[in-house]
């Protein structure tokens, strides 16, 4: 049941100066929730382009049920990518959209999909050109859900739709993939809403994966010491710091480790305050990192930190 | 409810172990499927089961092939014994701590606990409690 169904090697995609994947490897098991993590240009989109068989790669390959997906009916009627601009025809209308989907994806669940609508009060009936923005959003995130495709991306699923309706995303996503299991791949930058969605973590920045690993292995794999920045300094000497905020002689400094339960103990002695780091704070602090610091470089700070955590 | 302090799977347990112990969920009451902690919390299922598992190996739920996840007899019971070991960890060595930097004597310190000990064991005074640690 959990078997790999996504498989893509030394992927490379690059634009004119720029490239826009760096030799990503990343393999994706069935049946579970994904997030797809970083900042706007880092590659979140292009990746999955090119796992939908909806752009080309420079070099490398990627594997779809372990087939490539490009012109491969067999495996396009098992994914379903939301894309956060998703353009319709002219004279559509939700419902007309909804009907396509119904024949491209065998478990749709018309029912399902009406619930949705209602839900998310769509005007079914009104054409799609008319419709707001988190309206649009709305029909984007209905096919996502009512397909029930095994491999479903949502690229940003949420433009528009206000703290009520994504909310309701979230929860119907949860109860719906707990009675249909499948793979889904989440890529927000909310990161506090989605966090605990997630089963597994995939950040990528400039191109390259720095952070591929179990959602439940990052969340306490941070830590923030606060105090005194004499002893702080002293207490996390030679550690790897992610970040460091001062104010006047007090100091706040995040460290990519785990601490013993003797080390918190001792922290606690000195003094010095912990306080957890969240999944977004973490990306944050990964991801700027690498913009601070002198370009390459950092990236295999990155990546020598999870390769230590290993 | 659910924090980024420790895995969501723990607190999940934690969250179990806590209704059990004070009584929300009786030794041989069916407890809420993992589905439905996952809906409640809204945290991925699979997390949900992982800590409903966690439980269920270490005896304090068992699963009824077809009905779902009970409270085993005797768990509240391993899980006080439990609790009470962790207790001199947990609470009494961050409350000696605290009582030492503030310069509160022992003895002004057992005088408080003595204090407290006649408050009625409500909610509130278990979260000032705890919030105080």
């Amino acid at each position: 049941m959990n078997h790999t169904i996504v498989e893509a090697r030394n992927l490379i995609k690059r634009y004119k100066d720029l490239n826009a994947l760096d030799n990503v490897n990343l393999s994706l098991t069935a049946n579970r929730i994904y997030g797809l993590l970083g900042r706007n240009g880092a590659g979140k989109t292009t990746l999955m382009s090119i796992l939908t068989a909806q752009a080309f790669a420079t070099s490398g390959e990627a594997l779809v049920f372990g087939a490539n997906a490009y012109e491969n009916d067999a495996v396009l009627s098992r994914i379903c990518f939301i894309r956060e601009s998703q353009k319709y025809p002219d004279d559509f209308q939700p419902q007309h959209a909804f009907r396509s989907a119904a024949l491209f994806y065998k478990n749709w669940d018309q029912g399902f999909a009406d619930r949705l609508a209602e839900d998310f009060q769509l005007p079914v009936k009104r054409r799609i050109k008319k419709l707001s923005r988190g309206q649009l959003s709305a029909v984007g995130v209905i096919i996502g859900l009512a397909s029930r495709a095994e491999l479903t991306f949502f690229d940003e699923p949420y433009l528009g739709l206000d703290a009520v309706a994504r909310q309701l995303f979230y929860d119907r996503l949860v109860e719906d993939y707990s009675e249909h299991p499948r793979t889904i791949i989440l890529s927000s930058h909310l990161i506090d809403e989605v966090a605990n969605l997630l089963e597994h973590v995939v950040v990528i920045d400039r191109g390259t994966i720095i952070m591929d690993a179990n959602a439940e292995e990052i969340r306490g794999s941070a830590v923030t010491v606060s105090g005194s920045a004499e002893k702080v300094d002293a207490f996390l000497a030679g550690r790897r710091i992610l970040h460091r905020e001062t104010l006047g002689s007090l100091a706040s400094v995040t460290v990519d480790e785990v601490l013993s339960g003797r080390e918190r103990t001792e922290a606690q002695e000195l003094g010095l305050e912990l306080s957890p780091v969240s999944l977004q704070q973490l990306v944050v602090r990964k991801t700027m990192a690498g913009a601070g610091a002198t370009g390459t470089g950092s990236g295999d700070f990155a990546r020598d930190t999870m390769e230590a955590r290993r | 409810m659910i924090d980024d302090s420790k895995p969501i799977f723990l607190q999940i347990a934690e969250l179990i172990e806590n209704g059990i112990v004070d009584g929300a969920m009786a030794e041989e009451s069916q407890v809420p499927s993992t589905n439905d902690f996952a809906a409640f919390h809204r945290i991925n299922p699979a997390t949900a089961a992982k800590g409903v598992n966690l439980l269920v190996d270490s005896g304090i739920l068992y699963k009824r092939r077809g009905i779902g996840m009970f409270v085993a007899t005797g768990a509240r019971a391993q899980l006080v014994a439990r609790r009470t070991e962790e207790f001199f960890e947990q609470y009494v060595k961050p409350l000696a701590l605290e009582a030492r930097k503030l310069g509160i004597s022992p003895e002004q310190l057992t005088s408080m606990i003595e204090r407290s000990s006649g408050l009625a064991p409500e909610t509130g005074t278990e979260k000032e409690r705890s919030a105080a640690l």
